[in-house]
């Protein structure tokens, strides 16, 4: 029994030091962003402000700040919306060429995001598109839609499929069975759905720095930044980002939790 | 399951008249088509017109289309593209075996070793790295492995380094790592807690020792989960200029960084694109290769 318990503790610990791992950059970036030296390291130097400062007075940030909020909400709305019907129309229908449908939609993610990038740039410049908000949209659009096809495919695995038919028996065309019964059953799908497209443009820098233009987001800022120097303004506009996603992925989560709870208390 | 939906809906289908039946092949295509047209024009399209212009020429600077083969040989007959080739499959090879090695025992623990509740708040804790930006986290480490660095301060205490850590394939496999471990651990955990219990307390029970255990029923067991995460492992390092750039230096660049250079340096788009298409097909082939090993039936 003693090795089998040295060796269980052997693993927790190994497993504590991958967690260190993972989550020592953020950590530290977030330490980084109240610290006052140049060039961060052990000892830490005193608390400061100073680089929120610097980054609340960059006009610069702030219209990235706005280009990329807009860009993830305009993504999050098409992709949900997207993702939404092709989820529906594999939960639903059959056809011929169907592996290839699902395909379609889900290959973006395995493609390297510069390759995707190189792609989009010469197509957006040959369809007459280049450098505009809009392109970026569409781009991370296509990226996000497989993630909430998959959220929404999920949640729609788990609904009773004489739900629907019922509402047809009972006399409602298909769109009004659409509206009344699948939708409001997908709803905490759909929202988790939109706020994590949103997380995911928010962050993407590849693309959007490659086809972004004048039209700068976030992490295009942040790529720039680091380019040039060691500058610890990265540290507290990642914080920001870091603030923003989290809050977004909290907020998905918690809305799939608490409703799969109530379904299992109304069940009991 | 969906045979009982597709019951209901055929016999509807049988006992409804035409305009009823136009107005469900209405809907069935009002929701069928968004996607493929959007990713027609947005997804393959781009890809297609990729591959294309690999074939173009740049004539006074500006890109001129055309067929011809000027770029695939000007390209495949530098050395350069393929020590950088070379270099970036032997990155993507060793980071997929050391975030695999790496990833196992955790993923271990978190199948076998803990309950299942604390599996599910791992597993989200693991999601929270997606979330993060990549770059913050890279341009973390790059001040945390730094000569003057975290590391190298708490190294000093003991007496030791300092040692160089930046501009290194030791930097380029940690920032890799910080990609791909996560999704990786992920995987291997779904994976390996997918299996069934009772072959491995078969194992146990009939005597056989632990590690043996882990090398005949578990890892063949769990073996398609495994490969799909190495496949994963492989594509995301292979694809990332952000490591290598920033924590490996970057010389010689990798492919990625290639296209990155080439791009943002001029109007060669045309020799990006041929980078490009070799990194598509060996992503295809090893992607392939990959699943192929995955679904194969064991021989005996």
């Amino acid at each position: 029994m003693k090795p089998d318990r040295l060796l269980k503790w052997f693993l927790y610990g190994y497993l504590g030091l991958v967690f260190v791992f993972i989550f020592s950059p953020i950590l530290f970036s977030i330490i980084f962003s109240f610290n006052s030296d140049r060039f961060p390291t052990i000892p830490l130097g005193g608390f400061t402000l100073k680089w929120y400062e610097t980054i609340w007075q960059d006009p610069d940030v702030w219209e990235a700040a706005r280009t990329s909020l807009l860009v993830s909400f305009s993504v999050a709305t098409i992709a949900t919306f997207l993702g939404f019907t092709t989820a529906y129309t594999d939960y639903r229908y059959r056809f011929k060429l169907k592996p290839l449908y699902l395909a379609l939609i889900l290959l973006p993610p395995t493609i390297p995001l510069i390759i995707m990038a190189l792609a989009m740039l010469a197509w957006f410049a040959k369809i007459g598109l280049s450098g505009q908000v809009f392109s970026i949209i569409i781009a991370h659009t296509v990226l996000t839609a497989p993630f909430a096809m998959a959220i929404i495919r999920l949640r729609l695995s788990q609904m009773d499929e004489s739900l629907e038919a019922a509402a047809w028996n009972l006399g409602a065309n298909q769109w009004r069975a659409l509206r009344r019964v699948i939708i409001p059953f997908c709803r905490p799908a759909i929202v988790s759905s939109f706020c994590l497209t949103a997380a995911v443009s928010f962050d993407e820098f590849a693309i959007a720095w490659f086809i972004s233009g004048l039209n700068k987001t976030i992490p295009v800022v942040i790529l720039e930044i680091v380019t040039g120097n060691i500058d610890p303004q990265v540290n507290a506009i990642g914080s920001f980002v870091f603030l923003t996603s989290m809050t977004l992925v909290i907020i998905a989560q918690v809305v799939l939790m608490t409703k799969n709870k109530t379904e299992k208390e109304n069940h009991d | 399951m969906p045979v009982s939906g597709k019951r209901t809906q055929s016999a509807l289908v049988e006992t409804t008249p035409k305009r009823l039946l136009s107005h469900q092949l209405t809907f069935k295509n009002a929701l069928r088509l968004p996607i493929i047209i959007w990713q027609a024009l947005f997804f393959i399209a781009p890809l297609i017109f990729m591959v294309a212009m690999s074939f173009f020429i740049v004539r006074n600077y500006r890109m001129t289309e055309a067929f011809e083969m000027k770029n695939w040989l000007k390209m495949m007959g530098r050395d350069y593209f393929w020590d950088s080739y070379g270099l970036t499959i032997g990155l993507a090879t060793l980071a997929t075996l050391v975030v695999m090695t790496v990833a196992f025992p955790a993923a271990y623990t978190l199948a076998f070793k803990v309950s299942e509740n604390t599996r599910r708040w791992a597993v989200f804790l693991l999601i929270i790295p997606f979330f993060t930006s990549y770059l913050v986290r890279i341009f973390s480490w790059y001040v945390i492995l730094a000569e003057s660095g975290v590391i190298n301060a708490m190294l000093g205490y003991i007496g030791l380094g300092p040692y160089i850590m930046l501009n290194t394939k030791f930097g380029t496999i940690v920032g890799y790592m910080t990609l791909t471990l996560p999704l990786v651990i992920i995987l291997q955990t779904l994976s390996l807690a997918n299996i069934d219990r009772s072959l491995v307390e078969a194992a146990h029970n009939l005597g056989c020792r632990p590690w043996r255990t882990v090398f005949r029923i578990v890892l063949p067991l769990a073996r398609t989960g495994l490969i799909i995460a190495a496949v994963f492992c492989f594509i995301l390092s292979f694809g990332d200029f952000v490591s290598p750039y920033y924590l490996g230096g970057s010389k010689p660049p990798t492919l990625p960084i290639l296209i990155v250079d080439t791009v943002k340096s001029g109007q060669q788009w045309p020799r990006a694109a041929v980078v490009a298409v070799v990194m598509m097909v060996t992503l295809f082939i090893v992607a392939f290769g990959g699943i192929a090993a995955a679904y194969r039936r064991r021989v005996r």
